[in-house]
């Protein structure tokens, strides 16, 4: 009976969402602002990727928001973790050595696939956010392939430290400079669709790109210490 | 187009349904994992390939090890 009801509330639920996302029109520019943003996006940025301008260019104080909310997750789950102190050192058993060269051999492939992604947000597909998480699958990758290895604590906090710094930096010279807006874009455009272009996009992707990873990475090393 | 969207779509119900009906839970979260990167591949068809990416490294690949590392630490199977 229990399990009837479950069924019988799941439809209810899923034709009350096919209702309300039929009567949506996708692919209509219905909203100004959308259009004015694909319309006049690369001519204002600089971005040849115009998800990247909004985020980093219209949007760029919520992207603030973005990267302090996922700050605040990583403290507070090392506040959480840190309670649970372990007495006794668990002794690692070493993975097999296929696994360990396999992952030793892609580590260094994927951390440049990361990096790819964020120095070129302004130009292709991708961001800071999409590359600092695939560096923090690369860590994930070694945490769990060649156990034993950790990643230099210190390091990595100094690396999201300077991310952030140089994030809010960036964007109080902008209003100094510019004298408008929080970020405002101060540096030159260069040329369209090289990689030396779009302003201060490229800098603050990478910026993000270093946090998030460092961040990400970091969550990933405290859950492990503690299993 | 809309028959390979419709087969990746039946797929992901059906790793989705498995993932439910699975009592070991490394299993279950692989299937789960599969739904995400089933979802990724839908983004991209989509011409999302910024949330694409998002989801692969991030619902595939992050959300899979942190619940691998919390089944290590409690119990595999389910009761």
């Amino acid at each position: 009976m229990r399990k009837f009801m479950g069924i019988v509330l799941l439809f209810i639920v899923a034709w009350g969402i096919f209702v309300s996302l039929r009567e949506i029109p996708f692919g209509e520019q219905k909203s100004k602002v959308g259009k004015y943003y694909i319309e006049k996006g690369e001519e204002d940025t600089g971005a040849s990727n115009i998800v990247t301008s909004v985020v980093v260019n219209y949007r760029g104080f919520d992207t603030l928001g973005e990267v302090t909310v996922l700050f605040l997750a990583a403290i507070g789950l090392g506040a959480v973790l840190a309670t649970f102190q372990r007495k006794e050192k668990i002794k690692v058993e070493p993975s097999s050595l296929i696994l360990y060269t396999g992952c030793r051999f892609l580590f260094p492939l994927i951390l440049l696939f990361g990096s790819y992604i964020f120095i070129h947000g302004h130009l292709t597909p991708g961001g800071g956010f999409q590359g600092g998480a695939v560096i923090a699958s690369a860590f994930v990758l070694v945490y769990l392939g060649c156990r034993g290895k950790r990643i230099n604590k210190v390091g990595s906090n100094i690396t999201e430290s300077l991310g952030g710094l140089t994030f809010v930096v960036l964007g109080l010279v902008g209003l100094a400079v510019g004298g408008h807006y929080f970020l405002e874009n101060f540096l030159p455009k260069g040329e369209f669709n090289t990689l030396f272009s779009a302003g201060i996009i490229p800098l603050i992707y990478i910026a993000i790109g270093f946090k998030v990873g460092a961040e990400l990475s970091g969550i990933i090393d405290q859950l492990v210490e503690e299993s | 187009m809309i028959i390979i969207i419709t087969l990746l779509v039946l797929l992901m119900l059906l790793a989705a349904i498995t993932a439910l009906i699975f009592k070991d839970l490394i299993s279950a979260v692989i299937a789960a994992c599969m739904v995400s990167l089933i979802a990724a591949i839908l983004f991209y068809f989509l011409q999302a390939p910024d949330v694409a990416m998002a989801e692969a490294s991030i619902g595939a690949a992050l959300v899979t090890a942190v619940f691998i590392i919390a089944i290590k630490r409690t119990k595999r199977y389910e009761e």
